[in-house]
């Protein structure tokens, strides 16, 4: 009896795996057999790591309905975005993250530099990315990890950045834009006009800084340079000495208490802002976007040392190839060719190509988002709410304005082992 | 002959009872000390897997060198070295890490003291004034309703009472105790050890609760018959006899406090150190041998409290 059931149970494990042989056999693959690869054969499933910037369910519903490439987002915080590029390179397929920190991701060889000439819009990417100037000719601040940087591999499998174009690009550009200090008018009854305000001590108690060291920093550097108390050669390269004087400035204005809070994620800086708790501090556009939602005044303050911008996009792992390596680019060139554009730029961030983006918003959000004018309709968000009211200007005015007034970009520095540390130093003062 | 076997012949007469059956099925018979470690082995791999075996890569990794992206598998002591960077240098004035743990070590005691205070009156509650014992479940049960939500939830739902325009400041406001709203309420010592006493004083009552219902209830007669007081009663009998509960419970909420670092930042407005905030952040800027180190320094420190406590009571023994 014992022995009957042996036997039926081991020809049937084997008539099982030797269905699912065929079964791989049969989808053309070699060495792969089993399910997983005959049901991706079936749908085109795409694994994205990104922040939840470029992360909307709208884009991903229409990409599966234009394309057929299901897209399963794996949402994370910056820092653990690149953590998990590291650690666990197979984890996810296409890769959204921002370009300072390709100088840790590209030396860990983890990454897959894409083929330029396989973008069928790269040539009509935004000159911000390829020369450092904006399309109508003025030159981009270029202190800190600046896209035109860090773009291009002098080949393939290089890990180091070329200093001209070369087809292998790092990331493909998809979106960016332009930080400075939102603030709360209605509360601070006075014009603001330099980021030196941040320590002004009539905001004592009420004022706030991101706690994200690579960015803070930038931040807080920004807001020295405006009290005139030093001149950086590069912010987003400093010397040990610089970082001492930075964070020595900051450390005394935290020990005054000029800081409510210092915060980690979007929703910490909006609720922060909603309250009341803080009047001034350093914001994401559509954080600002999303109080002001609220119902509560809040101004993204353009500021005459300029703004402190970022930017991101796509690579893909280093163990895509076939198949999935073409569903890749045809997800990129999806991308970039107008939707997603479109729907980013609704939120007050950039898209990477202008034309495509241009061509899918209606010609008085396109003159409102992007040429600074009074919106003459309602301004909606993506999802249908209202954002303004008809009338109002973006702040800071037009693309050409906001993006030609930038002063640095984020940054990974060469001191970063030791900007950290200090940093550390800074919360426990 | 006892019954067993008689009934056994009952039911089986053929069966033949006789030593020599009894003695060959002895052999196989499993030694006591084998079958103790065969019931302990499973959570001694568990153990072994998931604790020991990741705790010595980490002290292992602790000592490797490190640069923007990568761990480089040579001996280096950089990530204690950076961690105690200025700790001589800067006498009198205390270091970075110094700092941090002075800060750790006063919210730890803080929110110990609380906890344990109101930890043990709850306790005590439960185990002397509430006679029945569905009454004592359903109370205890009732303690637990807080954990049916989330931690993060249970801390965020005080920012909107304590912030600057909350519901406290602007009730104190209206009553006209004060005119400018109260700033120490939010992003405060003040309102990290409130939270944590929220979040952990549950951890303090279980324990404790569960050594005192094992207090032979004959001995407090006895105390009071012997012209005892009440408070008499208390420090002399019910005290040492919940020592084992309030241990256990401390052991719990110190290994917690002093690794916390999510509600010191969120109720502290990430303006506190913590000495798992140091670990986090480093870890955020992969520099993993840097945050292995400090996961090591914080591991040693709290062992070190964890054995100081149970210096004073052995729980084994009280177990």
């Amino acid at each position: 009896m014992t022995e009957t059931t042996g036997k039926t149970g081991v020809s049937r494990r084997t008539l099982l795996k030797g269905t699912a042989g065929l079964a791989g056999l049969a989808a053309g693959s070699g060495a792969i057999t089993g399910f997983p690869y005959v049901k991706s054969a079936e749908t085109k499933v795409l694994r994205y790591l990104g922040t939840a910037v470029n992360e909307g369910d709208d884009i991903s519903k229409q990409c599966l309905k234009d394309t057929g490439i299901k897209i399963e987002y794996i949402t994370a915080t910056t820092d653990d975005v690149t953590k998990r590029v590291m650690t666990q390179p197979n984890s996810f397929d296409v890769l959204d993250t921002e370009y300072f920190s390709l100088k840790k991701i590209v030396p860990s060889g983890n990454i897959l530099a894409l083929d330029a000439k396989k973008i069928k819009e790269f040539d009509n990417i935004t000159p911000v990315f390829t020369k450092g100037e904006t399309p109508g000719g003025k030159k981009i601040g270029g202190q800190g990890t600046a896209p035109w940087k860090v773009l291009y591999l002098e080949g393939k499998d290089s890990k180091k950045f070329a200093t001209s174009a070369t087809e292998f690009v790092t990331l493909i550009p998809t979106v960016y834009n332009a930080d400075t200090l939102g603030i709360r008018p209605d509360l601070i009854k006075r014009p603001i006009d330099s980021w030196s305000e941040l320590l002004n001590p009539e905001f004592k108690g009420k004022a706030s800084i991101l706690n994200i060291p690579s960015i803070g920093i930038m931040d807080a550097a920004m807001v020295v340079e405006a009290t005139g108390k030093y001149k950086y050669a590069d912010k987003g390269n400093m010397t040990k000495e610089e970082i001492d004087l930075t964070m020595k400035v900051m450390t005394e204005a935290k020990k005054a208490g000029q800081f409510r809070a210092f915060w980690k994620d979007f929703n910490e800086s909006v609720n922060l802002m909603a309250s009341g708790e803080t009047v001034i501090q350093s914001m994401w556009s559509p954080a600002v976007t999303k109080v002001r939602s609220m119902g509560i005044a809040c101004t993204f303050q353009p500021l005459r040392e300029g703004y402190r911008s970022w930017a991101s996009g796509f690579c893909v792992s280093k163990g895509v190839s076939g198949a999935k390596l073409d569903w890749a680019y045809e997800f990129v060139n999806w991308f970039l060719s107008g939707y997603a554009g479109a729907y980013l730029n609704r939120q007050g961030y950039y898209s990477a190509v202008l034309s495509t983006a241009k061509a899918q918003m209606e010609p008085y959000e396109w003159a409102y988002w992007m040429e600074g004018k009074p919106a003459e309709k309602d301004i909606k968000a993506p999802d249908g709410s209202l954002l303004e009211k008809a009338g109002s200007v973006r702040d800071g005015g037009s693309y050409e304005e906001r993006m030609g007034a930038v002063a640095c970009w984020n940054a990974v520095m060469d001191e970063n082992d030791y900007m950290v540390r200090k940093w550390n130093e800074f919360i426990a003062a | 002959m006892d019954t067993s076997e008689t009934i056994l012949q009952q039911a089986s007469p053929d069966l033949v009872l006789g030593s020599d059956t009894t003695r060959a099925a002895k052999p196989a018979r499993l030694s006591p000390s084998f079958i103790s470690w065969l019931q302990a082995g499973p959570m001694m791999l568990v153990f072994l897997a998931f604790f020991l075996i990741p705790l010595v890569f980490v002290v292992i990794v602790s000592f490797w060198d490190y640069n923007e992206y990568q761990l480089l598998p040579a001996f280096s002591g950089r990530g204690y070295t950076d961690t105690f960077e200025g700790c001589i240098a800067q006498l009198p004035d205390l270091c970075t890490i110094g700092k941090t743990y002075l800060k750790t070590l006063k919210l730890c005691f803080l929110v110990w003291t609380i906890t344990l205070f109101i930890g043990f009156w709850v306790a005590y509650f439960l185990a002397f004034h509430v006679k029945s014992k569905t009454w004592q479940m359903g109370l205890s049960l009732l303690c637990t309703i807080p954990f049916w939500t989330s931690n993060v939830i249970r801390m965020i739902a005080w920012i909107p009472l304590l912030g600057r325009n909350g519901l406290v400041n602007s009730g104190l406001m209206k009553t006209g105790l004060i005119n400018q709203p109260v700033e120490w309420l939010l992003f405060s010592e003040f309102s990290v050890v409130l939270a944590l006493v929220h979040l952990f004083t549950f951890f303090m009552v279980v324990p404790i609760f569960n050594s005192m219902v094992r207090i032979d209830k004959s001995l407090i007669e006895a105390a009071y018959d012997a012209g005892a007081t009440g408070f008499q009663t208390l420090v002399n009998v019910i005290i040492p006899l919940a020592k084992p509960g309030i241990v256990i419970g401390s052991i719990f909420v110190i290994t917690i406090v002093m690794g916390d670092f999510i509600t010191i930042g969120v109720m502290g407005g990430q303006q506190i150190a913590a000495a798992g905030k140091i670990i986090e952040t480093r870890l955020n800027a992969l520099q993993f041998p840097a945050a292995a180190a400090n996961a090591v320094i914080l591991l040693a420190i709290t062992f070190l409290i964890i054995t100081m406590m149970s210096r004073i009571v052995d729980i084994r023994k009280e177990l």
